[in-house]
C-alpha cells in the first residue's frame, strides 16, 4: 500500500522544522536552503503554506529526462533521482509544471521529494500535523469526516 | 558543534568587513548570544562610553541552537550599550533572521564605528559588503524589507532594520526583522541609526553542521519538543491564545498596572484580551485574530497575526493597514492599552502595526504615553502642546502620538525620550514609571512582590524577561509561591534571573521555560557542542553572565541607589484587588538579594564572588 503526503496549510505555522529535517535527511545538516520541501508565507492573509512535489504518476519530469535519470521507487511511488545519472541539464526543472524540481548548485544535479524511501522527515517533524503521510487512495478521508460530522440526522434531544 | 565559529567585524568608519575566529575559551564560558555577545562587548567597549557615539558597539549574535532544530532555536540577541539607560542593552527577537545568519557561516557580528552615509550591510554566505542606503533612509522596515528583496532579485532572503523612529533618534527605537519580530528594548535601534546602519540582509546556503552527537540531538531536541507539547501553557494556552493568556489572569490577580500604575486593575482589560481578539466583530462580524504564527523552529507559536477592522478610523483610506500583520502581544496589549486606560482593541492592533512599521518599543512608548496623560490630566501639558487632547482612555491620542514617534514630529519628539527624560522635563520626574530609565512591562510589583525586585535589580533597566517570577507567583511554575509576599522572594528571583541567562545564551526562546528548566535544555546543548553543559554547570554560567553584565553597569556609574522603584510603587499603596493596601516591600527582599548574590552593600560583587565566577 502506497501513502502520500497530504498537507494542510490551515495547520502550519511557518517553524520550518520540516524545511530542516528534509535539509538533515539529505545533506546532514540543517540548512532551508537544500530543503525540498518549502513553505510559503503569504504574509498580507496570515496564510503559511507548506509545498512539495506530489509524485504525479505520469511524471512530467521523468519523461522529459534525456538520461533516464529520475526512476519510480516501486515501494513509495516517489519519482527519484539518480545521482550518479543526472547530468544537470535542468530539463526537468522546466517541465516540471508546479517547479518542485530544482537544481543544486553545489552537487550540479537536481533534486526532488522522493519520500525519504517511505518515512518522510518532514511528516515526522511537523509539529502540527500539517504536514501528515496517509493511505494514498484516501487523503480526502479527513476532510470527508469533518464534513461527516456536520451532517447530523439524529433525532434532536428535547 | 553547532557555532559556526566564526564573527564578522564591519568597521563602518572605515567600510571594512573582516572575517575573525570565534574565541572558543570564552564560548565555553559564555555559551553564545547574550553571554558570549557581552563578554565580546564588555572587553571592547569603555563602560562611560556615550552610547550614540562612534565608540559605542552594536552587536547581533546567536546561539549555538540557533539554526538547528532544538525547538524555538532561531533567536539572536543585539548588545550594546543602550541610550535610554546608560546600562548594558541585550534584546533577543525571533523570526528567522537569526537562523539565516547562522545558515550564512557566522555566530555573530560586531559592528563599531559610524558610517559617514546611510549604509546597509549585505551578506551573502562568506562574502559582506556594505552598500549605500541614501534611497532606503527614511523609509519604514516595511519599505525597506520589500525594496531590499526587489533590489537583490531575492525573496528568500531575510532582512532586519531600523525604522524611522531609529534614524530620528526616539531612545526607545528597537530592530526589526522579518516585518514583526523585534529586538525591542533599550533602544538598540537608536544605536544603529546613530551609525547610519539602516539594515542587514541576510541569505545563508551553508546550513548548521558540526553537531558533536547527531542522534543523541535529533533525540534530545524530539523530547524537549514532546515536553513543550504536553504541556498546558506552550501545547495549548500560548498557540491558542498567544501571550495575551495573561490579560485576564494578570488583572484578576490584581498586577494590572492601569492608568500609569495609579491602578492595578483594569476595568477594559477584557475588551483587549486574547479572548476580546478570538471574538467576531460588531462591525464586520470577524474576529482581529487571524491566526498564530511561529518563528524559526518553533513548536509553540505564539505569535499572532491580526487584521484591523477595514472601517475603523485609524485605516480609513489607508489599504496599506488592511493586510494581516503581527498583531498584539500581551505586553504591547497592556502598554499600549492598560498603561492608558485605553480599551480599543482596533486602536491597539494599529498602534502595534505602527511600532512594527517605524520600530520602536510598544512597552516604552505606551508607558510613556500614560505618563503624558497623567501630566495632561495635571494640567502640565496642554493640548497646544500635545497637539490633541489626551486624557487617558483616548484611543485618538494614543494612535496620533505613535504616528508621530514614527516619524519624529511634533510632541513625539519629547515622547520619543522616554517617561524619565520627559517627566523631569516638566518637572514631575516622580511620574516614570521606570527603573534606570527603562518603562515597566505589565506587572506591577505591588501585586506580584518578586517582580518588583526583579525589575528594581534587572540590568537592563525594568524588564519581565530577565527575570520572570510572574511563573512562579502567579502560574506555579516551577512551584507555586505567593505573590503578596516578600519572604523567599530575593532566592527566586535570583534563581530566575541565572536561569534566564543561560537560555538567553542558546539561541532558545525564554517562552520554553513555561515548560522546560535548565534539565531540558542541558541535553540538547551537551549533544551539540563541546563543553560542559551539565545543569550545575549551565546555572554558573546564567550566574557568571548576570555578575558580569552587573560589572558594566557599575562601571558605567550606577550604584546600589539605582536598584530602586519609583515612590508610586514604594509608597502608593494598590487600590483594589488581592493586593489592596499594599506597596512594593523592596526594601525587605533587596539586603538579602545583594546577599545570596554575593555582593556588597554596595551592590558590587566581592572578589571572592568574581573568582567563583571567574571573572
Amino acid at each position: 500500500m502506497q501513502k502520500s503526503l497530504h498537507i494542510d496549510p490551515a495547520k502550519c505555522t511557518g517553524c520550518l522544522q520540516c524545511e530542516m529535517a528534509c535539509s538533515y535527511e539529505n545533506y546532514g545538516t540543517f540548512n532551508t536552503a537544500k530543503s525540498r520541501i518549502k513553505v510559503f508565507d503569504f504574509h498580507h492573509t496570515g496564510r503559511k503554506v507548506p509545498y512539495t512535489c506530489t509524485q504525479c504518476d505520469e511524471a512530467w519530469c521523468m519523461h522529459a529526462c534525456p538520461v533516464e535519470a529520475i526512476k519510480v521507487d516501486k515501494s513509495t511511488g516517489a519519482k527519484v533521482v539518480i545521482d550518479d545519472v543526472c547530468v544537470g541539464c535542468k530539463v526537468c526543472t522546466i517541465s516540471c509544471p508546479f517547479g518542485t524540481v530544482n537544481y543544486v548548485q553545489d552537487t550540479g544535479k537536481v533534486q526532488k521529494c522522493d519520500l525519504c524511501g517511505g518515512d518522510p522527515a518532514c511528516a515526522d517533524a511537523c509539529p502540527t500535523g500539517a504536514i501528515t503521510y496517509v493511505d494514498a487512495d484516501w487523503t480526502g478521508l479527513e476532510r470527508m469526516k469533518q464534513w461527516a460530522a456536520k451532517l447530523d440526522n439524529a433525532p434532536k434531544a428535547g | 558543534m553547532t557555532w559556526a565559529k566564526k564573527l564578522l567585524r564591519v568597521n563602518l568608519s572605515k567600510g571594512t568587513c573582516t572575517s575573525e575566529p570565534l574565541n572558543m575559551e570564552w564560548a565555553k564560558k559564555y555559551l553564545g548570544q547574550r553571554g558570549l555577545a557581552t563578554k565580546y562587548f564588555v572587553s571592547e567597549v569603555d563602560p562611560k562610553v556615550d552610547p550614540l557615539s562612534a565608540d559605542n558597539k552594536l552587536i547581533f549574535a546567536t546561539g549555538p541552537l540557533t539554526g538547528t532544530m532544538a525547538s524555538t532555536g532561531g533567536r539572536y540577541s543585539v548588545i550594546t550599550k543602550g541610550p535610554l539607560t546608560g546600562a548594558i542593552a541585550c534584546s533577543n527577537s525571533g523570526g528567522y533572521w537569526g537562523a539565516e545568519l547562522k545558515m550564512a557561516g557566522w555566530d555573530m557580528i560586531i559592528f563599531e564605528g559610524k558610517s559617514a552615509k546611510p549604509v546597509y550591510l549585505n551578506i551573502q554566505n562568506d562574502k559582506a559588503e556594505l552598500l549605500d542606503a541614501a534611497d532606503l533612509w527614511g523609509k519604514t522596515t516595511w519599505v525597506t524589507e520589500e525594496t531590499l528583496k526587489k533590489k537583490h532579485q531575492d525573496p528568500l532572503m531575510r532582512v532586519s532594520s531600523i525604522g524611522r523612529a531609529g534614524e530620528t533618534g526616539a531612545l526607545f527605537a528597537c530592530v526589526v526583522n522579518d516585518l514583526h519580530r523585534a529586538a525591542g528594548r533599550s533602544g538598540v535601534g537608536t544605536v544603529m541609526g546613530s551609525k547610519n546602519l539602516k539594515a542587514i540582509t541576510v541569505r545563508g546556503t551553508i546550513g548548521v553542521s558540526g553537531i558533536k552527537d547527531p542522534k543523541a540531538f535529533m533525540a534530545a531536541t524530539k523530547a524537549a519538543k514532546k515536553v513543550l507539547a504536553d504541556n498546558a501553557v506552550t501545547g495549548q494556552g500560548l498557540p491558542k491564545f498567544g501571550t495575551q493568556v495573561l490579560m485576564n489572569v494578570i488583572n484578576e490577580i490584581g498586577a494590572m498596572p492601569t492608568r500609569n500604575h495609579k491602578d492595578i486593575q483594569f476595568e477594559g482589560a477584557k475588551d483587549i484580551s486574547a479572548e476580546a481578539m478570538h471574538a467576531p466583530r460588531k462591525t464586520d462580524g470577524k474576529p482581529n485574530l487571524v491566526n498564530n504564527q511561529a518563528c524559526f523552529g518553533c513548536t509553540i507559536a505564539c505569535g499572532r497575526i491580526s487584521k484591523i477592522d477595514e472601517t475603523h478610523y485609524t485605516v480609513v483610506n489607508k489599504p496599506e493597514y488592511w493586510g494581516a500583520s503581527g498583531g498584539l502581544e500581551y505586553e504591547a496589549a497592556w502598554a499600549l492599552g492598560s498603561a492608558n486606560g485605553v480599551n480599543d482593541l482596533e486602536a491597539l492592533t494599529y498602534a502595534n502595526f505602527i511600532c512594527n512599521e517605524d520600530a520602536f518599543d510598544p512597552i516604552s512608548f505606551g508607558a510613556t504615553v500614560g505618563a503624558v496623560m497623567e501630566l495632561y490630566e495635571m494640567g502640565v501639558l496642554t493640548k497646544e502642546q500635545l497637539g490633541i487632547e489626551a486624557p487617558f482612555g483616548s484611543a485618538k491620542a494614543l494612535t496620533f502620538f505613535a504616528e508621530q514617534v514614527a516619524r519624529g514630529e511634533g510632541f513625539g519628539k519629547e515622547i520619543g525620550m522616554g517617561s524619565k527624560r520627559l517627566t523631569a522635563k516638566y518637572g514631575h520626574p516622580n511620574l516614570s514609571m521606570s527603573v534606570k530609565g527603562q518603562e515597566f512591562p505589565a506587572y506591577d510589583g505591588r501585586g506580584i512582590q518578586g517582580m518588583g525586585l526583579a525589575y528594581a535589580t534587572s540590568n537592563r533597566g525594568a524588564c519581565h524577561l530577565r527575570g520572570y517570577t510572574v511563573a512562579s507567583e502567579v502560574l506555579g511554575i516551577p512551584v507555586k509561591t505567593d505573590p503578596l509576599v516578600t519572604e523567599g522572594k530575593a532566592g527566586l528571583v535570583k534563581a530566575f534571573q541565572d536561569a534566564t541567562a543561560a537560555f538567553d545564551s542558546s539561541g532558545t526562546c525564554i517562552f520554553t521555560t513555561f515548560a522546560w528548566t535548565l534539565q531540558d535544555l542541558s541535553p540538547q546543548l551537551a549533544a551539540a557542542c563541546e563543553g560542559d553543559w551539565s545543569v550545575e554547570n549551565l546555572g554558573v554560567v546564567g550566574e557568571r553572565i548576570w555578575n558580569m553584565e552587573r560589572q558594566f553597569n557599575n562601571a558605567a556609574g550606577f550604584t546600589e541607589k539605582d536598584d530602586t522603584l519609583p515612590e508610586r510603587l514604594l509608597k502608593e499603596p494598590a487600590k483594589t484587588g488581592p493586593a489592596k493596601g499594599l506597596v512594593s516591600g523592596l526594601d525587605k527582599m533587596l539586603p538579602e538579594y545583594y546577599q545570596l548574590r554575593g555582593w556588597d552593600t554596595g551592590g558590587k560583587p566581592t572578589a571572592e564572588t568574581q573568582a567563583r565566577l571567574g571573572l
